[in-house]
């Protein structure tokens, strides 16, 4: 069957879409055919989700053509969207919790009858129909409460069959599945592309990608890079254009004297989120967790200073074990953590700079008991100044400041607090270019003066450039150790996106 | 997995079962129980004309703003304004008698709905169009509406004797024992229950409740549906503002003062979860059945004014933790089907 022939039922070119000055998509092609089931692969943030929600209704493209069955459409709704046959399956579904599986399959457009009422029995039957036909006992009258993510992706894609979508999109339906759950879902994705619908699926396994897709597209940094069938490409290919820029644009770290171990991990396991973590943090060392998003890097972390639990294994610091669940002890040990999330988690954003740097070590601020602002400036003073936080005043609202900047201050406030280990996610997220370096020297800088650095990071320039050791996490699991000389764009993103056997 | 049985249709004896489980029949019960504890000290409770006449009229005209309170607590929103709109409303039917003696009855049940209404709309278009929590919006209408009646009214009152005699007869009328007005609000509630269950639009209300943003992602009309919940609300707090003027024949300022939380009390006792997504209309008329009855229970039982309150606070207390217990449970139940399936 020779699907490249045939007219596309769903057609983008050009298409971009910017958000403010951040552009998310820039002139991305897609073409999806009936009968095949299309890939799109990318890291994160390379447009895939943007180019879904353009798809879907849910945003509106600023140029370009979309066209279905050669006609234009513009989608202004979700609902429009739907009546033209596309269906969306997210990676996490969205469904009513409070009501009934039929409920759900029908929400918005249930057959009525005489004075606009429901025909429940029929719905019933049609449900009971799609179950059968999909090979899932579901039982149609039970709340969705309490399903699996799979079962939901079921109902969501009962509910894609039931509206006769011609194009179904599934956005990593399988990031929290099962082997066996994959393969039902796989099962079901077959029998609808053989029923001549089109389907798109994005996936960061590759493994998935070249044994149940027909074409793949690659995209990067919002950019469209290649269409190609899978019969002709490789996963060494589809790595390379994915990952393929230039590294070198980055502040590089400066070589550090590497002392005795500051945090040591051992065997963290908390099931179903991660397993078995293992890893040692040196005095004046970076160490880089690399993976995808999802992959619990960032749960590992705050396992580790004790926000979140874990079931079983250790975290030592400077020799001394830590507690588990006590942020206030990881705190008294010499862990600082600069969270992903600044302006929620790291800053008190309606407060002052000032207070703001001086949050962690205020107990040693007070007289009586009390805070003066005097004290509290004249330390937040000496870290602004050590770290040229760029603000008018240390009494300048924190919210007021630039991404940058906010990350300077958030730095500060945990510097003040003299750590040993400084653990730091995201720590150029959403910061532009020119400051981004004035992080990573800071960074840089810190590991001289003998802190312990755990990096976690999804931009591989920032891993490649910064890190003396990258660990790279797939699934909750670590599946590579990798030292700065080893470290390739390549390297990691094949351990980012397979199991341990196979990076082993 | 590949013989998959249909289950079967829901049949007679699980209608039945799930009947018995639910909530309504348990508010149900917990009032037969109260009616019959207190029947027991004091036969008059229930068997006097009087009696028997009270038990069904006075949680009435509560049981209506709650019917319109639930709709919007189940779209995940709250109506604090009611009460204020009750007796702005029952104000307005007063001076309408003073000012147009004759003017026709019927014709003040319609102006008193539609004038609900509207103060609903605007509730209704401040948290649609402002994106405003509902709490703070109708917190501050449910100050703005009361202030309005206060400079309306002054010390103002409209007695028994500026109003029309047909009309006053209603607040007390009897068809075959069952007072009119508990008849009105029997069949709106008729009307709304069979709305929610059975129609596209009453699902969405619920739909919207259970999770806002799936409800845009199915690409229902919130903003509709949020705004249809507030005028329905204001609609059915207007009709219990008629009503109030007709049984009680006298208005101040402060009418309805307090119905707010009684009819929330009701909602929530009754099984309409404060998060929104379930629970029904019936069971916020039962809720506001039970709260009511109680309210006149404990005296009859000799128990101290300061714990009749504490009574009604416990009993709202325990609807909630009740229903956190109920969903864990059902959840935990819910979970385990699965992995046995």
């Amino acid at each position: 069957m020779d699907n490249s022939q045939a007219a596309p039922v769903l057609e983008l070119k050009g298409v971009s879409k910017s958000f403010g000055a951040v552009v998310a998509l820039r002139n991305a092609d897609l073409a999806l055919r009936a009968g095949s089931i299309h890939a799109v692969v990318g890291e994160n943030g390379a447009g895939k989700s943007t180019l879904v929600k353009i798809m879907a209704g849910l945003y509106q493209r600023d140029t370009g053509t979309f066209e279905m069955d050669g006609a234009p459409v513009h989608f202004r709704t979700t609902a429009e969207a739907k009546d033209a046959g596309v269906a969306v399956i997210y990676q996490e579904p969205t469904l009513f919790p409070d009501l009934s599986v039929t409920e759900n399959v029908f929400m918005g457009r249930q057959p009525v009858s005489r004075f606009g009422r429901i025909d429940k029995a029929a719905m019933r039957t049609e449900v009971v129909g799609l179950m059968e036909r999909l090979g899932v006992r579901i039982d149609p009258g039970r709340p969705c409460e309490g399903l699996s993510i799979a079962d939901q992706q079921i109902i969501e894609i009962a509910k894609a069959i039931s509206l006769d979508a011609r194009v179904l999109i599934m956005d990593e339906p399988t990031a929290a599945l099962s082997g066996v759950e994959v393969d039902r879902l796989f099962a079901v994705a077959r029998s609808l592309r053989d029923e001549g619908r089109a389907l798109m699926f994005i996936s960061h396994r590759f493994d998935e990608v070249f044994s149940l897709c027909d074409t793949v597209t690659v995209m990067r940094d919002g950019t469209y890079i290649s269409t190609d069938a899978i019969a002709d490409t490789s996963v060494a290919e589809i790595v390379r254009r994915m990952v393929g820029r230039d590294v070198n644009e980055l502040f590089p770290k400066q070589a550090a004297e590497i002392g005795r171990p500051l945090l040591e991990v051992t065997g963290l396991t908390e099931p179903g989120v991660f397993s078995d973590i293992s890893f040692t943090v040196r005095s004046g060392e970076i160490v880089a967790l690399a993976g995808l998003v999802g992959a619990g890097r960032s749960e590992v972390a705050r396992a580790v200073f004790g926000v979140d639990p874990y079931t079983t294994g250790s975290v030592v610091v400077d020799g001394k074990p830590l507690p588990r669940r006590k942020p206030s002890a990881a705190m008294k040990q010499g862990i600082a953590l600069v969270p992903e999330d600044r302006r929620k988690q790291g800053l008190v954003i309606d407060a002052t700079v000032a207070s703001n740097i001086t949050d962690a070590i205020r107990p040693t601020l007070t007289t009586f008991g009390l805070v003066t602002a005097r004290r509290e400036n004249a330390e937040a003073q000496i870290w602004a100044r050590k770290l040229e936080v760029k603000t008018a005043a240390l009494d300048a609202v924190a919210g007021t400041l630039s991404g940058g900047n906010q990350q300077k201050v958030v730095l500060a406030k945990w510097l003040a607090a003299n750590p040993k280990v400084l653990i730091i996610d995201e720590p150029t997220r959403g910061i532009d270019v020119g400051t981004k370096s004035e992080v990573h020297r800071m960074m840089s800088e810190l590991a001289g003066m003998g802190l312990a650095i755990l990096m976690i990071s999804s931009e591989l320039p920032e891993v490649l450039g910064m890190a003396d050791r990258v660990l790279v996490m797939h699934e909750g699991r670590i599946t590579a150790d990798i030292p700065r000389a080893e470290a390739t764009p390549e390297s990691v993103m094949f351990a980012a996106t397979h199991d341990k056997e196979d990076v082993a | 997995m590949t013989t998959v049985a249909a289950p079967p249709a829901p049949g007679v004896l699980s209608r039945l079962g799930s009947l018995a489980r639910s909530r309504e029949t348990g508010i149900f019960l917990a009032f037969a129980l109260v009616v019959a504890a207190t029947t027991v000290k004091n036969p008059q409770f229930l068997f006097s004309g009087d009696g028997w006449r009270d038990l069904l009229l006075t949680p009435a005209i509560v049981a209506v703003v709650a019917i319109g309170q639930a709709v919007v607590i189940i779209t995940r929103s709250v109506d604090l304004s009611v009460g204020s709109i009750v007796g702005l409303t029952a104000y307005l039917v007063g001076s309408l008698f003073v000012a147009v003696p004759g003017f026709p009855i019927p014709l003040v049940f319609l102006v008193g709905i539609a004038f609900g209404s509207l103060l609903g709309l605007v509730n209704g278009a401040l948290v649609a169009f402002g994106r405003v929590p509902a709490m703070v919006i109708t917190l501050g209408t449910l100050y703005a509406y009361r202030g309005i009646n206060v400079v309306w009214t002054g010390s103002n009152r409209i007695n028994a004797s500026d109003m029309p005699r047909d009309f006053l007869a209603l607040g007390t009328q009897q068809v075959l024992t069952i007072p009119v007005i508990t008849i009105l609000a029997v069949a709106i509630l008729a009307m709304v229950g069979w709305y929610m269950a059975n129609t596209r639009g009453g699902r969405e209300f619920y739909a919207i409740g259970s999770d806002p943003d799936a409800a845009e992602l199915y690409g229902l009309a919130k903003t509709k549906r949020v705004l249809i919940a507030f005028v329905a609300s204001g609609a059915a707090s207007g009709l219990g503002g008629v009503l109030f003027a007709a049984r009680y024949g006298t208005i101040n300022s402060q009418v309805g003062d307090g119905f707010e939380l009684q009819a929330i009390g009701a909602a929530v006792i009754g099984g309409v979860a404060i998060v929104g997504g379930s629970g029904t209309v019936l069971g916020a008329v039962f809720g506001a059945y039970l709260l009511l009855t109680i309210n006149r229970a404990l005296p009859v039982l000799g128990i101290p004014d300061f714990w009749q309150r504490a009574v009604v606070g416990a009993l709202i207390i325990g609807a909630i933790i009740l229903d956190r217990v109920l969903a864990n449970r059902q959840a935990k139940r819910l979970m385990e089907d699965r992995s046995a399936a």
